[in-house]
């Protein structure tokens, strides 16, 4: 098990926290309350200056706005909006009461804001006892210039990274954590909690695990058809794609390009254009079935129902699976195929090896080897393809009309329609939090213990 | 003997390539059909979504013209211009992005190096939409869900995630030797003049494939579009725009004309997919030997 690794530090540095606190001077220790102060004293007053402002700035938010917005987390807010009756104008008019989705929202980036600055602090600690022990060594004390012309080389790494850290933690990171918090609330339609909603622990988990309620039974028949779908939708894909890309690729095939050109034709047409397409052709008075009815092979007044009865519609967006995710495969597995050694088949072919040995013991192996990443990112791909079953089906067709999915929905449709459709947004969360649990545990055993990722700078 | 053997294996094998090449044309036909299909239709003068033949039974080119005379109901002009300007301005940002992110990866050894990695492959995992609503409620408190801003929130929406995107441009960077950038290094070089002047001119092929992709993101994605615009028709996007043809009400009256805009915007996605498409195949299997 690679997972559990003793953590070995690569980049060791005398300057660390508990060093400047244990060795530090004076105006180190000091600068653990007055961020800067120790860089002040020590010829970086540019620098310790903008720390202190940082610091003066942190402070005032939190004074101002950030102590509040944390103390309101606990309860979520309480006062509800009401109508006061205005003697002077004669009118009724409305309390702003609390708001608890801006509530949890604001709290969670100020909760984030702290940790970000208890980082900060930390760096700035360390940064002032490096100064110091630069300083009293007699050493070179970097000026604000020179720290500045360090990002373009040592610490290029801060410049570049730094951009787009800010808009992961803001949009990506944020909004996540703010929606695993949901899955621990009733916010939902369901007796109206809209606008104020509690903690209420992990009852949602229970509603979604108990089996003998509707929401419970939708889940555990959801989930079984996601995997079902996932497993099909990536082998079907990897094999066909596989078997095309040799056919294509064998000495004999002529025109090569050409075929190649075919059938890269569609996945170079958006990929929601060609499902609204497959859409409209499957319906019962579509292309397909008006093409069927006019060759004769069924009556003029019946029609195919691929997407009215539940097993049809099953197969129908695995097939039109296939269709949409054969090209891709086919353009990835060349590139790999034509790069299989071919010293390998010449010795097999000396050997006496005939095609179907050549296939197993050295085409197929390599593949392997070599995809076994991509075919992971894949299944997790179509755990979480919203865009062919939304689009294709929409998830139906329904056939209990209690539960809130169709026999086609994945997890990720079912989580979209009861998030947008519904608003029960605390079991959209917690279907949310529980694919990314599946996938999580499988990724991460198959990923960590795969070539790649231990030997990544292996070549 | 010898001659008679050769000449059955040689008969073996025009068997074999006749039947290859007969499967091969019969799925190419089944592949290009519906593309072949959308395209007769957005020639076909009779209305309505269903009709009773498969093939049209005359032409005509009113399809297009509708689509960029009749803005009443449905602006298309409106939508493809927004969606060229939110693809334009999302490609630039996102570009730089990817390329700084996978280029510090790739080359830079720093502390936070494994762990952003991981954090990035974490992150992958969660359904992409999932934060949607959150992400929703975040622009909204920023004052960026009203108006003119809201191209702003899509620009941001979907350049936002792009440096956790990195694998592909990283791979690329991998392959370059490393030789390089240690003569650079030891002749003054900077890390960032290494960037710039070095590893950039060596990688064209990726940073066409990362600003393609980037650019096409917008013009294929309707989900965060919908959310984020919700009724604000001046702001949608072609996406959204070709969807709504297909509801109830419009089917009827919209639907040569979906066929025709789908034709539309596809010719230049498929016509940039078609030249990226080598860079993809190389992007996958890494590209710059030696």
């Amino acid at each position: 098990m690679g997972l559990f690794k003793k953590k070995v530090n690569d980049f060791p540095t005398p300057y660390t926290v508990t060093a400047a606190a244990r060795e530090g001077g004076m105006e180190t220790k000091l600068s653990m309350l007055i961020m800067g102060w120790g860089n002040i004293m020590h010829k970086q007053a540019a620098k310790g200056l903008i720390y202190l402002a940082v610091e003066v700035l942190y402070l005032v938010f939190m004074i101002t706005t950030g102590f509040h917005c944390i103390a309101m987390l606990p309860s979520l807010g309480s006062v509800e909006q009401q109508e006061v009756w205005n003697e002077a104008l004669q009118i009724y008019e409305y309390t702003q009461g609390d708001n608890s989705v801006l509530i949890l929202l604001y709290g969670v980036a100020t909760i984030m804001l702290t940790l970000l600055m208890v980082w900060f602090w930390r760096e700035t600690v360390k940064s002032a006892y490096k100064a110091e022990c630069l300083d009293k060594e007699g050493r070179h004390v970097n000026t604000f210039m020179e720290d500045i012309k360090t990002l373009g080389h040592e610490n290029a790494h801060r410049l570049l990274m730094t951009p787009s850290l800010v808009f992961i933690f803001g949009l990506t990171v944020l909004p996540l954590i703010f929606m695993i918090c949901m899955a621990f609330t009733n916010y939902s339609k369901l007796d109206n909690h809209l606008v104020l909603f509690d903690w209420v622990g992990l009852d949602n988990f229970k509603a979604l695990f108990d089996s003998g309620s509707i929401l419970g039974s939708t889940f555990w028949s959801v989930l079984a058809w996601t995997l079902v779908w996932a497993f099909f939708a990536t082998f079907t894909n990897y094999i066909f794609g596989m078997i095309l890309a040799i056919v294509i690729n064998r000495d004999g095939t002529r025109a090569k390009g050409f075929w190649r050109f075919c059938f890269v034709l569609s996945c170079a047409v958006p990929s929601f254009v060609s499902l609204l397409i497959m859409r409209t052709m499957l319906q019962p008075n579509g292309a397909v079935n008006v093409l069927l009815r006019n060759l004769g092979w069924i009556a003029s007044d019946s029609s195919l129902p691929f997407f009215t009865d539940p097993t049809w519609a099953r197969v129908t967006v695995i097939v039109i699976n296939i269709w949409v995710g054969v090209p891709y495969t086919l353009l990835q597995l060349t590139g790999v195929l034509q790069n299989i050694p071919a010293e390998l088949y010449e010795a097999a072919r000396v050997d006496g090896a005939n095609a179907v040995q050549i296939f197993f013991k050295i085409t197929l192996p390599y593949m392997l080897f070599v995809t076994t990443p991509y075919l992971i990112a894949t299944f997790t791909g179509n755990v979480n393809n919203f865009n062919i079953i939304y689009l294709l089906s929409g998830g139906d067709p329904v056939v209990d009309l209690a539960s809130t999915a169709g026999s086609t929905d994945l997890l990720v449709t079912w989580l979209y329609k009861l998030t947008i459709d519904k608003q029960y947004y605390n079991i959209g969360a917690v279907i949310g939090i529980l694919t990314f649990i599946i996938l999580a545990v499988g990724a991460l055993l198959t990923y960590r213990n795969s070539k790649s990722y231990k030997d990544e700078e292996g070549f | 003997m010898a001659g008679k053997k050769q000449r059955s294996a040689k008969r073996v094998r025009t068997v074999n390539n006749t039947i290859v090449h007969i499967a091969l044309a019969i799925l190419a036909v089944i592949w290009v059909f519906p593309i072949a299909w959308v395209v007769l239709t957005s020639f076909r003068a009779e209305k309505g979504s269903y009709v009773s033949t498969f093939l049209p039974k005359s032409y005509t080119l009113a399809n297009y013209a509708k689509l960029f005379t009749d803005t009443t109901i449905l602006n298309f002009p409106k939508m493809f211009g927004n969606t060229l300007f939110i693809a334009i301005c999302s490609c630039v940002l996102s570009t730089f992005y990817v390329l700084s992110v996978s280029y510090c990866l790739s080359r830079l050894r720093f502390k936070m190096r494994k762990p952003y990695m991981n954090m990035a492959m974490v992150l992958g995992l969660f359904p992409g939409f999932m934060s949607m609503v959150a992400v929703y409620f975040i622009l909204k408190a920023l004052g960026l869900s009203e108006g003119g801003l809201i191209r702003l929130a899509l620009i941001l929406c979907y350049s936002g995630g792009a440096g956790l995107g990195f694998q592909i441009a990283k791979g690329f960077f991998d392959t370059i030797p490393l030789a390089i950038d240690e003569a650079a290094l030891i002749d003054g070089c900077t890390r960032w003049q290494i960037f710039w002047k070095i590893t950039l001119p060596l990688s064209k092929p990726v940073i066409v494939y990362t600003v393609l992709t980037a650019f096409i993101g917008p013009w294929v994605d309707f989900i965060f579009a919908k959310v984020i615009c919700r009724a604000n028709a001046d702001y949608y996007t072609v996406a959204i725009g070709l969807w709504r043809m297909l509801e109830k009400e419009y089917i009827d009256n919209w639907y040569t004309c979906f066929a025709a805009g789908a034709v539309l915007i596809s010719i230049p996605i498929a016509a940039l997919f078609l030249f990226m498409q080598r860079y993809y195949v190389n992007g996958m299997s890494g590209a710059v030997k030696g």
